[in-house]
């Protein structure tokens, strides 16, 4: 299933980010993704070799994913790949039943754990979603008509409401609803105000945006986010926050309380929910269930 | 050693709106400039468009030699509404980072061939694509001056202004996009076909 059919019935759609692993043992993931995300979240994003670590494939665990009943979101960077392994990737999760994409430019290589690699970046998050657009429409990207029945997608895309420059992320929002974007996912949101301005601005074009958020794990993150972390800010009220009861703050229930008032504030303003839980998987229950959110109904 | 080919008439004609200067770069002998047809082409121009002076000069890459070199026709660049520069991707940079209230308009594309690649300052590079963006850019280069080189805008690794690359450095697409509202030009970013780059061309033609 296409998750922009969900977003077309209305409903309020619940998204997890999982991570590969460095490795190929996956039955943690797994135990995680069944426990925790099958009846509270419609779909699991499944990262690219996030912030440039080298990790096994999105496509492969997309497809492991798939095997176990879930519903597999792939998201696909630009750094590692040109055009004829991206278009060629994006074929083969066709091929594999995989109909949810999150079409990314992605992190540069020397933040990442193999600093000496290549950048790509031959296309880019746009020109990314203009590719998928034109596989849809029979077509690769140089205009060589693709055999068969042409794959549909649903085409997502990230933006970053929370910026320091959000008429810059606005701007690039909009190529990418032009180039064929059909939903987005939020980077990690910790002012409500000021996503709910941005949704008033986003409105204009017309596609679903699910509010993103980050469990904040203790103050430590948080400062390395507002230090490191492009299009993230943890306001101070918020640190304080985890900084007053260190034993409750260390149990994790302190982030878990930021998320659910987060979602309370913005879900009005928004289409759906993001969760990046950074390994803390187990915890959305508890974020969804104190934020009034239903397990979702498969 | 660079080649620099004369963008198309058409494309030129495009670029060329109301008061207009012309500056033409006969500097560097590493970098093939394309005289005849670039003389043949402004003689058109000048013959349709409203041509207030054409100045042929050298090495306008260096920021304080262009600025003495153009001293003397000031009042004509002060009137103008645009300012096209035939010269190699530094140069046309070097132009728009002077006159940041005006039009400043690339008419060549780039090309690299092996070799000395000219006397050029660090300030700006030109990455020789061969398909030079500069016009829709407000005259900062999306290749040299983003670490990704992307062409269709900002991605998100930009925090207060700086690349997640090098915090030193300042995030090119932020750069592009004020100099685009500066100069009421945002609507060069509202395109519908986003731009692909084609890394087929960045090799020197032949024939043509």
């Amino acid at each position: 299933m296409r998750i922009t059919e969900l977003f077309q019935r209305d409903e309020f759609v619940l998204t997890a980010e999982v991570g590969p692993p460095k490795g190929v043992e996956i039955d943690h993931l797994i135990k995680d993704a069944h426990e925790y995300l099958k009846t509270r979240v419609h779909a699991l994003n499944v990262t690219d070799n996030q912030s440039s670590v080298m990790r096994t494939g999105s496509l492969a665990t997309c497809k492991v994913l798939k095997d176990e009943g879930l519903l597999p979101i792939f998201q696909i960077t630009c750094r590692d790949r040109n055009r004829i392994a991206l278009q060629s990737d994006v074929l083969s999760a066709a091929l594999l039943g995989i109909e949810n994409l999150l079409l990314l430019t992605g992190d540069y290589t020397t933040l990442g754990d193999n600093p000496q690699a290549k950048p790509v970046f031959d296309l880019d998050s746009v020109s990314l979603i203009h590719a998928v657009k034109r596989l849809e429409e029979g077509f690769d990207l140089a205009g060589n008509a693709v055999d068969g029945a042409p794959p549909k997608f649903a085409k997502g895309a990230v933006v970053s409401p929370c910026s320091d420059s959000v008429d810059v992320q606005l701007a690039k929002m909009e190529a990418k609803v032009k180039a064929g974007c059909e939903y987005f996912q939020t980077q990690g949101v910790y002012e409500p105000e000021k996503f709910i301005k941005f949704m008033e601005q986003a409105k204009q074009f017309g596609v679903p945006v699910q509010l993103g958020l980050i469990i904040p794990k203790n103050v430590g993150m948080c400062r390395y986010m507002n230090a490191n972390v492009a299009g993230v800010h943890v306001p101070d009220d918020m640190i304080e926050e985890l900084k007053a009861d260190k034993e409750k703050t260390k149990a994790g229930d302190t982030g878990v309380e930021i998320c659910a008032r987060l979602i309370k504030e913005c879900k009005d303003y928004c289409q759906g929910v993001h969760i990046m839980s950074l390994g803390w998987e187990n915890r959305i229950p508890e974020i969804l269930d104190m934020a009034g959110i239903a397990p979702v109904s498969k | 050693m660079l080649i620099t080919q004369l963008k198309s008439k058409e494309t030129i004609e495009s670029l060329a709106e109301g008061k207009i200067v012309i500056i033409n770069c006969h500097g560097c002998k590493e970098v093939y400039f394309a005289e005849h047809e670039a003389d043949e082409l402004q003689k058109e121009l000048a013959a349709s468009k409203e041509v207030t002076q054409i100045i042929t000069t050298d090495y306008i890459c260096n920021p304080d030699n262009l600025k003495l070199q153009l001293k003397k026709h000031m009042d004509k660049i002060n009137a103008a509404d645009t300012i096209l520069v035939f010269s190699c991707g530094v140069g046309i940079q070097t132009v728009a980072a002077q006159f940041e209230d005006k039009h400043v308009y690339s008419c060549c594309d780039t090309y690299p061939l092996p070799g000395f690649q000219g006397v050029t300052p660090l300030n700006v590079d030109c990455g020789q694509c061969g398909e030079c963006y500069l016009n829709g850019t407000g005259g900062i280069c999306p290749i040299t001056a983003c670490s990704k080189s992307l062409v269709n805008g900002q991605c998100g690794g930009a925090k207060n202004g700086k690349c997640e690359v090098d915090k030193d450095m300042e995030c090119g697409w932020e750069r592009i996009y004020r100099k685009l509202e500066k100069l009421n030009k945002l609507d060069a970013m509202k395109y519908d076909a986003p731009k692909v780059r084609n890394f087929g061309i960045s090799e020197i033609q032949t024939a043509e």
